[in-house]
């Protein structure tokens, strides 16, 4: 019955996906277009500088998230090392979490816009050194943003991931007893660093894998960092798609379907790679870690990782702040490191028009994402009770909206609800969300889930136990602090919505964020800064929540 | 082929016949027209528009006051990032099948998009002439307000205001401002790195590329014509010459161009260029009066004038309030309207009324707006260069890829 609702639930990803399929071998009938042909993807392989985008966005989505992942676990390592002499480094660690929540929860966009303005030629970087230092009265023509490379694109998708990933670790090593392998071996001679690549990261990687795979897949179709941070001429292959699909040129839907069916298809070849590749390494590593050698060679790698560690954080940190100093700023010229005047007239022009966005997407996000928690759990225990091969298909299936970029299945999924005659409402937006936020909760949830030690639930069993009251007492509570994550991070992942929310909606039902990318477009950091500020409290409120209800909880039951 | 041989029925009845039909034509109207309002009271608009400018966005809502006032017809804004968004819209609603209830009552249109949807057949009408303040446009075939980049408009959107290319210079960067594309060449090699133009795909890029070709190629009527691929290589030839010579001395030596040209703005407000584009002659002193460019921000344009086009406002041929939509574009053609629309402290933008069908007091309106510093006057602009048939753009931006983007 659960797989006959998800299909339901997931039904129009079909739709929309299959329009797009058709669409990418030139089947559009509100065009005129009624023929098969591969003349659409003719003319993207025609494209002018489709190699060098498909190189940008393969470079950037891999050489990111891995970075992203070394950090995120040398930065656990540090969180669990305890020196004998207290560093001024572990005197921060108990404001580690309240300072990476704001850049998890701050919008994609609202991120680069501040990262940009922070490393640009003429941003505060450079300002704070002229033209004292540097002698500048006008900013060098310098690419330190929008570089060819992708450099710039790469680090700004390393300090918004970075957090995610590192939070989703920490909340992951709960699952294992870290303290006492550490000390294990440590007192068997092993380093901290070397205890914890050889004994803690092979049982830590696989918690942390799906989530992993969602920076991947994140980082290879970003339209919305890729066009702040990234290279525009030719832009990444996501950005190009985007660009053909808004193109004024209707026609172009055709080679625009066809890009998006491409990238689906690099996404998915680009998951294997990355399996691939994570199977290759646990293969090498395995003779490594058991060559019981004390000091690992990759010292060297950890410090420059442990130094790489706070000017990521810092530099998100610094955008967000940047981003706020913009919002109440009127005119801020370079040199100058502040602004040269002052005004809260976007603050309060709010007043007479957020109410109804913020009333909007806070309806959606907690409908969204607490169906999408139920969801969840339901297909979770149903699969843990009764298992079976069907489920697995459907687990697929689920993850489909994460592998196609939105951008081109909406225009199908669009299709495919007025064809339901469903347009417009609220609930469809809803349902929309849904489809995005589910599998990224079922993401969050779904490893932790199972690394759930059943022997509590066998004790619980053995000692007489009704099946509803070891789920609720036991499983669900022992499961609080992913449950709760998750939950967060799909709040986060509705306030977030862009497209679907104008598409599906019609524009009707107007957000947050619709509101903040519309008057974006008009390229200002103020109202970007108010907006992204706004779009960021939401769920920085629920991860707030997510984190410390489970220790007030744990504390009220020790009592 | 029998010779046309004209029957024109004597001089007395033909007066008669035609003070009848006038006054039958404008019974008609009224009485239609009066339908139309009462059709509309009540209703929403749902005008899909670009929500990247508070100020037209602030304008919008004002319209929407007026007319809840006037006709008891609300007006909302949906914000769009792309105009082609409400395009596809309309088209997904065709591709489901579903041609009435559509989402989208009204759209901001010109150009490549209203192409698009007149040749998909997307469109409600032909209606402008139904409209009773249509009297006050000059609606003769080869006026502005009825070709929109060279496609017969043909009723079926109505014009609300005046665009024009314009540059916008750091007068305190840039003296003497380049007035050709020959200037613009030897300003450039003199300020490495201070000019650059929005990407092609973006229309701003577009268009800047078009201003220049205009001025560069031997003979612009061609470019009114749909382009050939022998008509393309002979017309085009002086531009790519033109812009291989400016290219290394562009912004990051002509790699990377802003997204649009609001960034193009912004980079202009950081220091990071001297010259930004807009589609606007108010642009300049709309971004000082919101604070979005510096004070010494100026508008330019080129001594042989620039290319201008009117943005329009249409209806699908699904929408929901048709009634309303058309009572809203009518507001937008009222007098007052349009000398509200064009006072610097609202919008600036320039009406697109014709100036001899209003009376003495409609014309002392628009005199009597004030002025600004940053704002050029309607001599200030000159001659309006017309846009090149839409091909041109397509192929220009297939070849400035072909050239420029590896």
């Amino acid at each position: 019955m659960l797989t006959a609702l998800t299909t339901v639930i997931l039904a129009p990803v079909v739709v929309g996906f299959g329009e797009t399929l058709w669409a990418a071998f030139g089947i559009l009938p509100a065009l005129g277009h009624h023929n098969f042909s591969m003349l659409a993807w003719q003319q993207l392989f025609d494209l002018p500088g489709f190699a060098t985008s498909l190189r940008l966005s393969l470079v950037s989505g891999f050489v990111a998230t891995t970075i992203a992942v070394m950090l995120a676990l040398v930065g656990s390592a540090w969180v669990y090392h305890c020196p004998k002499t207290t560093s001024i480094s572990s005197r921060f660690k108990p404001f580690l979490k309240p300072l990476l929540v704001p850049i998890l929860a701050a919008p994609h966009a609202a991120i680069a816009i501040g990262l940009a303005f922070l490393i640009a030629p003429s941003g505060w970087f450079f300002r704070a050194l002229s033209p004292w230092l540097t002698g500048w009265e006008l900013p060098p023509n310098w690419a330190t943003v929008q570089d060819l490379w992708g450099l710039s694109l790469i680090f700004g998708l390393v300090v918004k991931e970075l957090p995610f990933l590192w939070l989703v670790s920490l909340v992951a090593l709960k699952q294992i007893n870290v303290s006492k392998q550490l000390t294990l071996a440590q007192s068997m001679g092993y380093s901290h660093i070397t205890a914890w690549y050889k004994v803690i990261v092979p049982q830590l990687y696989p918690l942390i894998r799906l989530p992993v795979l969602v920076v991947l897949v994140y980082s290879l179709s970003t339209v919305d960092m890729a066009q702040i941070l990234g290279p525009n001429n030719p832009p990444t292959l996501a950005l190009a798609t985007m660009r053909w699909y808004n193109d004024t040129n209707v026609h172009l839907l055709l080679p625009a379907s066809a890009a998006a069916v491409c990238l689906g298809l690099i996404i998915i070849a680009s998951l294997a790679v990355w399996e691939v590749a994570g199977l290759l390494v646990r293969h090498v590593n395995s003779a490594l870690i058991r060559s019981g050698k004390r000091v690992a060679k990759f010292n060297l790698l950890a410090s420059t990782l442990s130094a790489a560690l706070p000017i990521t954080l810092m530099a998100g940190l610094l955008s967000l702040l940047v981003l706020a100093i913009w919002s109440i700023a009127w005119r801020w010229s370079f040199p100058a490191v502040l602004p040269s005047s002052w005004s809260f007239n976007y603050w309060l022009q709010l007043l007479t028009h957020w109410p109804l966005a913020l009333q909007h997407s806070l309806i959606m996000a907690f409908m969204s994402s607490g169906m999408g928690l139920i969801l969840a759990v339901a297909w979770l225990e149903v699969q843990d009770r009764f298992g079976g091969h069907l489920y697995r298909l459907t687990l697929w299936f689920i993850y489909l909206p994460l592998l196609v970029p939105q951008i081109a299945f909406l225009y199908g999924l669009k299709v495919g609800f007025l064809r339901l005659g469903l347009n417009g409402s609220m609930a469809t937006v809803i349902w929309a969300h849904l489809l995005f936020v589910f599998p990224y909760v079922m993401l969050s949830l779904i490893d932790s889930w199972r690394a759930l030690d059943q022997r509590y639930l066998q004790v619980a069993c053995s000692l007489g136990s009704s099946y509803w009251r070891r789920f609720w007492r036991i499983k669900l509570s022992l499961l609080l602090r992913p449950l709760l994550l998750a939950w967060a991070i799909g709040i986060a992942v509705s306030i977030s919505q862009y497209l679907p929310t104008l598409m599906i909606g019609a524009g009707r039902v107007e957000s947050l964020t619709t509101e903040a990318v519309s008057l974006a477009s008009g390229a200002d950091r103020r109202l970007v800064g108010v907006y992204g500020l706004l779009q960021a409290l939401v769920p920085m409120l629920a991860y707030a929540l997510a984190l410390f209800l489970p220790k007030i909880m744990t504390l009220k039951n020790t009592r | 082929m029998t010779p046309y041989t004209n029957h024109k029925p004597p001089r007395p009845l033909r007066l008669l016949l035609s003070v009848l039909t006038l006054s039958l034509l404008s019974q008609f109207t009224f009485a239609t027209w009066q339908q139309t309002l009462n059709e509309a009271q009540g209703e929403t608009v749902y005008w899909h528009a670009w929500g990247g400018d508070v100020r037209t966005n602030n304008f919008i809502t004002w319209v929407g006051e007026q007319t809840e006032a006037l006709y008891d017809v609300k007006v909302k804004q949906v914000k769009l990032s792309s105009t082609a968004e409400a395009v596809t819209q309309v088209v997904a609603e065709k591709a489901a099948g579903q041609n009435t209830n559509g989402a989208v009552d009204m759209i901001w249109i010109n150009g490549p998009n209203f192409l698009a949807m007149k040749q998909q057949q997307l469109l409600h009408g032909p209606f402008v002439s139904q409209l009773p303040n249509a009297k006050y446009l000059d609606l003769s075939p080869h006026s502005a307000a009825s070709v929109d980049f060279t496609e017969a408009v043909a009723g079926l959107e109505v014009p609300w205001r005046l665009a024009r290319f314009v540059f916008i210079a750091n007068s305190d960067q840039v003296k003497q401002p380049p007035l050709s594309m020959a200037q613009m060449l030897t300003w450039a090699q003199a300020n490495p790195g201070r000019l650059t133009h929005p990407v092609i795909s973006n229309f701003m890029g577009t268009t800047f590329l078009k201003q220049a070709l205009i001025e560069l190629t031997p003979d612009p009527s061609v470019l009114q014509q749909p382009a050939t691929p022998q008509s393309f290589a002979t017309a085009t030839a002086p531009l790519w010459r033109w812009y291989d010579a400016i290219k290394p001395h562009l912004w990051r030596a002509g790699t990377s161009f802003p997204e649009n040209e609001s960034i193009q703005q912004q980079m202009l407000s950081d220091g990071e260029v001297d010259i930004a584009m807009a589609f606007d002659p108010a642009a300049a002193a709309a971004g000082i009066a919101s604070g979005l460019l510096p004070n010494s921000a100026r508008v330019f344009v080129p001594s042989k004038g620039s290319l201008g086009n009117i943005s329009f406002v249409a209806i699908p041929y699904n929408a929901s309030h048709t009634a309303g939509a058309t009572v809203v574009a009518n507001f937008l053609l009222r007098p007052e309207t349009q000398a509200h629309m064009q006072n610097i402290n609202v919008l600036g933008s320039f009406s697109v009324l014709d100036p001899t069908s209003l009376n003495a007091q409609q014309t002392q309106a628009f005199a009597a707006l004030p002025s600004s510093e940053a704002l050029p006057t309607l001599p200030d602009l000159g001659p309006t260069l017309l846009e090149p048939h839409a091909s041109w753009s397509t192929q220009l931006k297939q070849q400035w890829s072909k050239r420029y983007s590896q």
